[in-house]
């Protein structure tokens, strides 16, 4: 039933959304063509797809690991943002440098800006029990700003005339395309590598099980000698990790270089793909790709059915709807109480 | 038989890929990539109607789409490839960080025409269009200082970059050749469109005493608080940009530079279409039509409607320039000497406030 609930919420999300085009005055059938089917009509667009993405998984199965163990790092965001600005910040700082190490150093230091900020809310939370959920959304906002600052003041391009941006990165630290003529990167295999690391984390590891233990029943794990502490700093220190990596592989993909708009919320996003892909790998990796072809899909609906921007939006909030209403509707029996009082 | 299958093949092929340009004589398509939603006030906005105007122009031969709240990141570049794939001959993406995905785009597709606003590149088949917004920012400047009796301008404004400088210091030259007293205070709130900032940012320059009020960013919040404190004090008034804000301000917006792209879209079309663009760099202000004044409130003087009809004017033949030296900086530094106007170069390099701005720029 587990994995029956996103299907649910999937089809679900279809017959709304026929439902919603007829209500705008669209043929659902071309609503549904140039929506979902339209956006991988070629190579391009598959390619694009999985461009897309990229950013959300590696977001999400980092992210998922902390909410298994009720970790809950809302600042995914602002992890990416770092991580994007400490990879950068390396292509910057070797402008002329042909090292090969160059890329794997980029994704080093991304991964640990990304660590980095989430320690912040870890130790808060670990040190002064600070809720996680608050510090971690607020600190994507500092990062904005981190972002805002640099872009407009040290790291401005001099030759750029005082344009928010950084120089765009040189040749060898861009991440290299795998298929000519489109935009999909090596990022694409990071992601997939990660993914496969985070499946054998959360299924075959001794601290995995831990975590899962301790999400699942707090109690349970501390009488079996599990750390919360352990608990807390895994999961937020795997989804810094994880989204300093996205950040990078936005930067030195598709960008190429740093400016004030690396994301469009990829880090939020990627909390629905999360729940969507029910916290497995696996399931991420089909989430993020529908999540990707949802924004494309939205791209198309303007272009071609002429419908505002928000569509995108209304399809994300649907989906995450129907996900939360079929898993109460699968955990929970609901029954009428009636003259119980 | 071999004839039906084609035809069958081809049916399908314009049912799956794009059942709208089946029409024969196909009118061009022309698309337009969108930064923010359109709205109705605002940068976009004036964009849009824009492309309703050229649309209309030039009816029957153009057909026209766009694609609305475009991040400037990564998507920026699918998009307007999946504009040229799906049938565009001509794009227009419409803000700053769309010049490197246009670029790339552009140089993947050399028989389409690209145009980016604001910006700096340009290439074969790729142009580049802005406006001298601060034009009309000088005239919005003159109009305050005659009407200032706090001698104090509030000005809420996005980002330190030149084209938001040049508008604060036109403002500021304005507004000083006609009250020397005057002098301009700035608040940055750091975004494009942040009603909520805007707002404070607006109330705060008002609590500063400043009774005239401007912003350069997208919304209309700046006009609409200074309408609701215009109950407290009769002379605080507002200056719009982008759009002609007046129904948001109908007692205290007192006009506004307002943006006019449709001229530049149907000029630039027509001239792809019969094939005779050589290129674009323009750059253009109050004389090409790309900017001009919202009419002027009631409350403005005859005789400063009057003024400002005449510098108008002038500024359209050439006679006057916003910036014409001396031009002096906010620490006294002589920028550009007497006899000499600011050259474009130089306005595109502008990185600091003239005197007569009270506030002091946030340092690198």
């Amino acid at each position: 039933m587990r994995y029956l609930s996103p299907l649910l919420a999937v089809a679900l999300m279809l017959v709304c959304g026929m439902v919603l085009f007829l209500v705008l005055g669209k043929s659902p059938v071309e609503g549904f063509k140039v929506f979902f089917i339209q956006p991988m009509a070629d190579r391009y667009g598959v390619a694009e797809l999985f461009l897309k993405a990229t950013p959300l998984m590696l977001c999400a199965v980092g992210l998922s690991v902390g909410f298994r163990g009720n970790v809950w790092n809302i600042g995914a965001e602002g992890q990416l943002l770092v991580g994007a600005l400490a990879g950068g910040g390396v292509a910057l700082f070797f402008p002329n440098s042909h090292s090969p190490l160059l890329l794997p150093a980029m994704f080093v230091a991304g991964a640990l800006g990304g660590m980095l900020w989430a320690a912040i809310p870890a130790w808060l939370r670990t040190r002064f029990n600070a809720n996680e959920i608050l510090t971690s959304l607020m600190l994507v906002y500092v990062a904005e700003l981190m972002v805002s600052w640099l872009v407009h003041g040290p790291w401005k391009d001099p030759d750029g005339f005082n344009f928010p941006q950084t120089r765009l990165f040189q040749s060898k630290a861009i991440l290299p395309i795998l298929v000519e003529g489109t935009r999909v990167n090596a990022a694409l295999i990071v992601a997939l590598v990660v993914l496969i690391i985070g499946w054998v984390f959360m299924n075959r590891s001794f601290l995995g099980y831990q975590m899962k233990v301790s999400g699942q029943a707090e109690r349970a794990g501390r009488y079996a000698g599990f750390s919360a502490r352990r608990t807390v700093w895994i999961g937020m220190l795997v989804g810094g990790c994880c989204a300093g990596l996205a950040g990078v592989s936005e930067v030195a993909g598709p960008i190429g270089q740093i400016t004030e708009h690396i994301s469009p919320g990829y880090g939020f996003a990627a909390m629905i793909v999360a729940f969507v892909g029910r916290l497995e790998p696996v399931g991420i990796l089909l989430a993020s790709l529908l999540m990707a072809l949802l924004y494309m899909g939205g791209e198309q609906a303007q272009q071609y059915l002429g419908l505002p921007f928000s569509i995108s939006k209304v399809f994300q909030g649907l989906l995450l709807f129907f996900i939360l209403g079929s898993d109460v509707f699968i955990h929970f029996r609901l029954r009428l109480d009636r003259g119980r009082k | 038989m071999q004839r039906l299958k084609s035809s069958i093949t081809l049916g399908l092929g314009l049912l799956a890929g794009s059942s709208l340009f089946a029409a024969e004589p196909a009118p061009t398509q022309v698309g337009f990539v969108y930064v923010s939603p359109v709205g109705d006030a605002g940068w976009t906005y004036q964009h849009d109607q824009g492309r309703k105007e050229m649309e209309k122009a030039m009816a029957g031969k153009v057909k026209t789409n766009f694609v609305e709240n475009v991040p400037e990141g990564a998507d920026a570049e699918r998009v307007i490839r999946q504009m040229i794939t799906g049938g565009a001959k001509i794009v227009f993406t419409t803000s700053f960080g769309y010049m490197n995905p246009t670029e790339k785009v552009a140089s993947a597709f050399p028989d389409k025409f690209f145009f980016h606003a604001t910006g700096y590149k340009t290439g074969k088949n790729m142009g580049i269009y802005n406006a001298r917004f601060y034009e009309g920012r000088y005239l919005c400047g003159v109009i305050a200082g005659k009407m200032t009796k706090s001698h104090v301008a509030g000005y809420v404004a996005a980002f330190p970059i030149p084209e938001v400088l040049q508008g604060i210091n036109a403002f500021t030259e304005g507004m000083r050749s006609v009250d020397p007293k005057a002098e301009v205070r700035v608040i940055w709130v750091n975004s494009w469109f942040d009603p909520g900032k805007e707002r404070e940012a607006a109330l705060t320059l008002i609590s500063q005493g400043a009774d005239m009020l401007t912003h350069h960013t997208d919304s209309t919040a700046v006009v609409q608080a200074a309408e609701e404190k215009h109950k407290d004090n009769a002379n605080l008034y507002s200056f719009s940009y982008h759009s002609d804000m007046s129904k948001y301000g109908p007692k205290s917006c007192l006009t506004g530079t307002t943006h006019l792209w449709g001229d530049f879209y149907t000029r630039t079309v027509k001239e792809v279409l019969a094939g005779t663009w050589k290129g674009t760099n323009v750059w253009g202000g109050i004389k090409d039509g790309m900017i001009k004044l919202a009419p002027l409130n009631a409350a403005v003087p005859e005789a400063v409607k009057k003024d400002v009809t005449k510098l108008e004017k002038e500024i359209k033949e050439g006679k006057r320039h916003p910036f014409a030296g001396p031009v002096v900086a906010q620490d006294g530094k002589e920028l550009v000497p007497k006899g000499r106007n600011m050259t474009d170069a130089e306005l595109g390099a502008m990185n600091y406030y003239v005197k007569g701005v009270a506030s002091t720029l946030p340092k690198n």
